[in-house]
């Protein structure tokens, strides 16, 4: 059934659509993650102007990571004062990304920094969680404790002053790599139009030592904020959120991750760190492919927008 | 070079203005099967017909049949377009030459009795801007605003790629005589419409001249509930996107409480 879109101005089918965001839904269920990353790409590639998408699919990820919020609200799985301190410095990094993404806007190469960034970061983040997840295996093999949290280990992060009790995590740190970490995912969502959950839960693990039973109901807070307010501001200075294709993906997307996270929570977290370490590796070779391998089109044509 | 042709193309594109001459008073009747045309939400592209009429008149009688010719050059808002080339930087591909279609036409579509180039010699075509490679394409080149010429190969890029996506066609033998005077032609829209105001220009020839035109217009609308949220997110656009963001906490919490097992 083809349904026309309002404001991404074509035709789409509405099965196509709501499978998608079926798909993706179920992938961010089961990882704990948002799943803008998968779901720009694949908008785009059905013809999307990839302002769009990027500014559409924020519903859909405020809508998922809502609905993730709460149950892991409802099993007190959620570090609030934490999601607080990471705000305080994702707001900070969204206003420095949205300043870049302005600047390479004008200079013409935003579409390489993207490629080229998402390159980089999928790929770094997808390396290192693979690694990790097979030593992480190979531990369970030989019997050995898998958890990453050794009590009374510290790192130079911990010797950071400015230190805070966060109660629900039982740790004691410094707030300033919470606001360093808070303001590097703002800063990559804003210019690369994702909600950064699947750097941020290993990036708080691996630094913070955030333990797992609240790391991902406190990225998904931080999602929730970011994402809801990223919606309303595109809504605002561009006017190009297509309500119509964003709720048509968040339902799909929300129907997704209730099964993904019952899938999810029959699997070992290494295991599911390895997967997860697969697919953004994937993702990362998808777009280094494009960069790389001869295009089919040496040419493109686009309507000349306005500088902002 | 290329550029000194474009000026001579500029050149002829305004003599396009001058009428045909009096001697071949013959008159030209068209319509439009509709005016406008409503994109709501089962909107998957349009067809419009084009119906006209050849009217003999005192000094000029009606010609026996196959000695007309009828060329319909339908063209949509004008925007300016970039192309952009990529090439090979340090080992990835990256747009490394652009340029810029000034005032180009969003849509145009040239439906003809034979193909453009039997109908009339070409600086005929030209000066009437009949077929798209006889369309002017202005170019921003450095300071200079210039049409090329047709073999360009940024001018072909985008006339290749306007053609993939429909928007820009060119189609000999689309309109059909019904009877010695009376004529008809199909015309589609592209799924993926430019909305705003469209003009429909019919041109009669005979041996190889200009007899008559005639002009009209279409206009392309959203309209029902997509009319409505574009509008709502062009005007309101706060509160649409607080509307937006409520619905996507509304959806959130629903799926929650839907699913829930604990």
């Amino acid at each position: 059934m083809q349904i026309y879109l309002p404001i991404a101005e074509l035709p789409v089918n509405i099965f196509v659509i709501f499978a998608m965001g079926l798909a993706v839904g179920f992938i961010s269920g089961m990882f704990g993650i948002g799943g803008g990353f998968l779901m720009t790409p694949l908008l785009i590639f059905l013809g999307i102007a990839p302002a769009v998408a990027v500014a559409s699919v924020t519903g859909h990820i405020a809508a998922s990571s809502f609905s993730g919020a709460l149950s892991y609200l409802r099993r007190k799985a959620i570090d609030l004062p934490l999601a607080s301190m990471l705000l305080t410095g994702g707001i900070v990094g969204t206003a420095l990304g949205v300043a870049l993404f302005t600047l390479l806007r004008n200079l013409g190469q935003l579409d390489l920094t993207i490629g080229l960034s998402y390159v980089t970061l999928l790929g770094v983040v997808g390396v290192l969680m693979i690694s990790e997840s097979i030593r992480a295996i190979l531990r369970g093999r030989q019997g050995r404790p898998t958890t990453l949290r050794r009590p009374g280990a510290h790192n130079w992060i911990h010797g950071l002053p400015l230190k805070m009790r966060f109660k629900r995590s039982r740790m004691y740190i410094s707030v300033i790599p919470v606001w360093a970490i808070g303001i590097f995912i703002g800063f990559v969502g804003a210019v690369l139009g994702i909600g950064g959950g699947f750097v941020l839960v290993p990036m708080l693990i691996y630094f913070l030592r955030v333990p797992t039973a609240t790391v991902i109901g406190t990225s998904m807070v931080l999602t929730l904020v970011t994402m809801a307010s990223a919606m309303v501001m595109h809504a605002v200075t561009n006017h190009l959120v297509d309500a119509v294709l964003a709720l048509i993906l968040m339902v799909g997307g929300g129907i997704g991750a209730q099964f993904g996270a019952r899938a999810g929570q029959n699997m070992r977290a290494e295991r599911l760190r390895f997967l997860l370490g697969i697919l953004v590796l994937a993702v990362g070779l998808r777009f280094a492919y494009d960069l790389v391998v001869a295009p089919d089109d040496l040419f493109s044509v686009r309507i000349l927008e306005p500088l902002l | 070079m290329t550029v000194r042709a474009g000026i001579i193309g500029t050149a002829l594109a305004v003599a396009a203005l001058a009428l045909p001459s009096p001697a071949a008073a013959q008159r030209l009747v068209s319509s439009l099967s509709t005016h406008q045309v409503r994109v709501t939400s089962n909107y998957t592209g349009a067809d419009l017909v084009l119906f006209g009429t050849v009217e003999p008149t005192d000094t000029a009688p009606l010609r026996p049949p196959g000695s007309y010719d009828i060329a319909i050059t339908v063209s949509g808002p004008r925007e300016t377009m970039v192309t952009r080339r990529k090439g090979r930087v340090l080992g990835v591909w990256a747009n490394v030459e652009s340029r810029q279609f000034i005032n180009v036409p969003s849509y145009l579509a040239v439906v003809t009795t034979r193909p453009v180039g039997a109908i009339a010699p070409r600086e005929e075509l030209l000066r009437h801007q009949i077929g798209l490679n006889n369309t002017v394409l202005t170019q921003r080149i450095g300071t200079d605003f210039a049409d090329v010429v047709p073999t360009d190969p940024f001018r072909r890029a985008f006339m290749r790629i306007k053609q993939e996506q429909g928007l820009y066609s060119e189609r000999p033998n689309a309109v059909t005589f019904l009877s010695p005077s009376l004529f008809r032609a199909d015309i589609p829209l592209p799924a993926q419409v430019i909305f705003g105001s469209y003009d429909v220009e019919v041109e009669l020839f005979a041996d190889g001249r200009l007899l008559a035109r005639d002009q009209g217009k279409l206009d392309v609308r959203k309209d029902g509930f997509e009319e409505f949220v574009a509008r709502s997110a062009r005007e309101h656009s706060l509160l649409y996107g607080l509307a937006a963001m409520t619905m996507a906490l509304m959806v959130g919490w629903l799926s929650s409480v839907i699913f829930r097992r604990d």
